[in-house]
């Protein structure tokens, strides 16, 4: 009969020793990942983080069919839509440096806490290397600030807010989509064209940093023309009934009023200010007129004939003559059945942006795909020659102004293109106040090493 | 003075919704004693059989207009919709531009319809809960019907315009001597208020002057003498519950030109009209109706610029600060009654 004798300490030893070992085989592979998420197999997978439910589901469902197509495209399904027409003729349709392309997608809600909670679980549990989609410039900063840390790429859906390639850039983070700035220095000539330099503008602004951008960007591009600033009254998001903020509009001197609203908010706030007679008022000897800087044709479609004659800004539309956009919509509109909105086309090439950068980097490591992404200047993916600026992440191309159409012949020809701002219009400095200033910084990038 | 009478008419219709709101949820709470969450999204089914009539209305065919292509390059499908197809553009078209008007009338039974089976199917097993309970269900129910809404209409809003006859704006300010443009209210927010006061005044002359309503009133007061009297109390609180849901309905139908449907204006609204109901006083229905209009109000001068940029952000509170402070001086809310909700 043998007598064992356990003692606390040995125990203690025996444990360490043994959780030692069995974590020597983790301790390995984590040496061996030089990336956060490098993919090991035979595919290699991409987290599209779209509002699925909430206020923008809409756009949210539409940018997932375009991330989907852009997908199949690089795996060399479909007819490769804007591969055909890209400058850049690395992707052959045989997938990202071997592997294929896969997706998990994760539901954004328009909301920071829940796209940030989707992104973590997708980075985590799904092993993502690039974070793409959004349409909230709130969740857009949220998720790129998350990536930063986890050490991925996010590749910006509809974000518009200054600050996203602004005070808030990251090195991580890149934005094929347009800015307030750029909506406000493409729309100021055209404006100046249709209501003369001498008018009186009064700004309801969404309460976030959208909103905030937005008026700061039109505001300081209208007093350039000469145009004078009545008010700028914040309104909540989701406000729903606006005729408080709209009825004191008539009697402030002001002759133009411009909306920074965006989604349901415009529609209704356009809605009600046609309700409350301002299309058809006069102030100061003019025609009252209003302006939405922003434009999506989902919103477009929501408005209805209130959106006749109204002027606004896009970052891309699918009445573009262009190679690049006819190849994308013939895709789109023969996959889904109707063409594809502004959402849906800056999802899908950034998809497409993301992969060539690897491509060329030869490597998913997060900081070789920034740095083929700097400074890289492409064509063919429908906004014309565009520089993807790597002082900022920005991309800077043409900007679409355009206008509610008077005679829409369907439902999808709601707005028409009225000019095609050339870039040098729309360019600015790196350090521009409005972007953050001198301060303002990318940091270092993470791959999360 | 012109931006005050110009709040105290972006109120009446604002207050208006509430009170109607408020009038529904107070009649269920004081005939069944239940505290219904679900009332809200009544409101937005009533929007949606608006945007449903709408679309019925303009349901087409396709004809291929051989001088137009679509954004593929083929021929352009042209819609025509059946109504102008049979009855000719021009009475047809008018059809389609009275949609709203009636969607009223279709939404009538079909609310009824839709409040008789809340009532018998999921709320009747409910009535001898505790009212957490009343709560946590109901309010599941809405957010289920919220979600079936936007699975089948989808997540944006919907225009639903008023009749043309009713588009534009009706320059008050000239009728009481100010200058031309200065307090101008669009016609179809006049057609909301008129409306909403008959649909209050029907319910209350219903309630006081028919021997329906007074069993009701008495069931409200005593329901169990009312029973001891051989009176079947629960049938006719059944089809309270079912006017309840209409009078929501027909509200939600002739609110859609104001605002355009989304999937949550249900919950928007509920919240708001329990305050009212609140401040109006539980099972009160005048108190009610009157707390609507007094918080609709109160919430369009909190929007004025010169109120906000010396209290910033009054607009998003103000009712919930009146809700405090009714409920600190009058815990029974403006004419509520001792006995209800207090044990």
């Amino acid at each position: 009969m043998s007598k064992t004798n356990i003692t606390r300490r040995g125990l203690m030893r025996a444990g360490a020793a043994t959780g030692a070992g069995l974590a020597l085989p983790t301790i390995f592979t984590s040496g061996a990942t030089a990336f956060t998420n490098e993919p090991t197999g035979d595919t290699v997978t991409f987290g599209f983080n779209v509002p699925q439910t909430g206020p923008y589901a809409e756009e949210g469902l539409d940018e997932l069919r375009a991330q989907e197509l852009a997908v199949e495209h690089i795996n060399g399904m479909g007819d490769g839509g804007m591969l055909n027409t890209f400058s850049s003729k690395v992707l052959d349709g045989t997938g990202i440096l071997g592997k294929k392309a896969d997706f998990v997608t994760g539901d954004t809600q328009t909301k920071s806490d829940a796209a940030r909670a989707s992104a973590r679980s997708m980075i985590e549990k799904d092993g993502v290397v690039m974070i793409n989609g959004g349409s909230s410039s709130g969740v857009a900063v949220a998720v790129q600030g998350l990536c930063q840390e986890a050490g991925i790429i996010f590749m910006a859906g509809l974000t518009h807010s200054n600050d996203t390639t602004g005070k808030d850039r990251k090195a991580n983070g890149f934005r094929h989509f347009f800015n307030a700035y750029q909506s406000g220095a493409a729309l100021a000539p055209v404006l100046k064209n249709a209501y003369g330099t001498d008018r009186r503008a009064y700004h309801l602004t969404a309460d976030y940093t959208w909103g905030w951008t937005q008026q700061e960007s039109i505001q300081s591009a209208t007093e350039a023309l000469g145009w004078e600033t009545v008010n700028n009254v914040l309104t909540p998001v989701g406000a729903g009934d606006f005729s408080s903020y709209i009825t004191p509009v008539l009697n402030s001197g002001a002759d133009v009023l411009i909306l920074n609203h965006y989604g349901g908010d415009m529609v209704n706030s356009l809605t009600q200010a046609v309700q409350f007679g301002l299309r058809d008022a006069q102030a100061n000897g003019k025609n009252f007129e209003v302006i939405v800087p922003l434009y999506s044709e989902l919103m477009a479609a929501g408005a209805g004939d209130n959106i006749r004659g109204v002027y606004g800004s896009m970052n891309w539309n699918w009445q573009l003559p262009d190679e690049g956009t006819q190849a994308f919509v013939r895709s789109f509109g023969e996959k889904y059945g109707f063409p594809p909105s502004g959402s849906a086309h800056t999802c899908y090439v950034q998809t497409l942006l993301y992969a060539d950068a690897v491509t060329r980097a030869g490597s998913f490591n997060p900081c070789a795909v920034a740095e083929a992404l700097e400074d890289f200047e492409f064509d063919g993916m429908g906004n014309g020659p565009t520089l993807y600026r790597g002082a900022d992440h920005q991309c800077f191309k043409d900007v679409l102004v355009m206008k509610g159409s008077d005679n829409p012949t369907t439902e999808y020809d709601t707005l028409e293109i009225v000019e095609q701002t050339p870039v040098e219009q729309v360019m600015y400095e790196p350090n521009h106040p409005m972007f953050g200033g001198d301060e303002a910084s990318l940091g270092e990038c993470n791959d999360g090493a | 003075m012109d931006a005050i009478i110009l709040q105290i008419l972006n109120g009446l219709d604002k207050g208006s919704a509430y009170a109607l709101i408020a009038l529904g949820l107070t009649l269920i709470f004081g005939t069944l004693g239940v505290v219904n969450f679900a009332h809200g999204a009544l409101f937005m089914i009533g929007a949606f059989v608006a945007v449903s009539v709408q679309r019925l209305l303009g349901f087409s065919f396709e004809q291929i207009d051989p001088d137009k292509t679509d954004f593929l390059g083929n021929p352009l499908k042209v819609k025509m919709t059946y109504v102008e197809s049979w009855f000719g553009p021009e009475v047809g078209g008018a059809i389609v531009d009275w949609s709203v008007p009636v969607a009223v009338i279709v939404a009538i039974p079909v609310m009824l319809l839709v409040g008789f089976v809340m009532e018998r199917g999921l709320i009747k097993h409910f009535y001898k809960r505790p009212h957490a309970d009343q709560i946590l269900v109901t309010f599941g129910l809405a957010i289920v019907l919220q979600e079936l809404i936007k699975y089948f209409f989808g997540a944006n809003p919907i225009q639903t315009p008023a009749p043309s006859a009713f588009k534009g704006s009706f320059d008050f300010g000239v009728l009481i001597g100010f200058d031309p443009n200065a307090i101008i209210y669009p016609y179809w927010r006049l057609v909301y208020f008129a409306f909403a006061a008959v649909v209050l005044g029907g319910v209350f002359a219903f309630l006081r002057f028919t021997t329906f309503g007074m069993v009701v009133r008495a069931g409200m007061a005593d329901r169990e003498t009312v029973g001891l009297l051989g009176i079947n109390i629960d049938k006719r609180f059944t089809l309270m519950f079912g006017l309840a849901a209409a009078v929501a309905g027909i509200a939600g139908v002739m609110y859609t030109p104001i605002l355009s449907p989304n999937y949550h204006m249900g919950m928007d609204f509920l919240v708001l009209s329990f305050v009212v109901v609140v401040v109006g006083g539980m099972g009160s229905l005048p108190g009610a109706v009157a707390a609507g209009f007094l918080l609709g109000i109160l919430q369009s001068f909190a929007s004025m610029n010169e109120i906000k940029s010396i209290l910033p952000g009054i607009d998003q509170v103000i009712m919930y600060l009146v809700a405090i402070l009714i409920l600190l001086t009058r815990p029974r809310g403006l004419l509520g009654r001792a006995g209800v909700m207090e044990e």
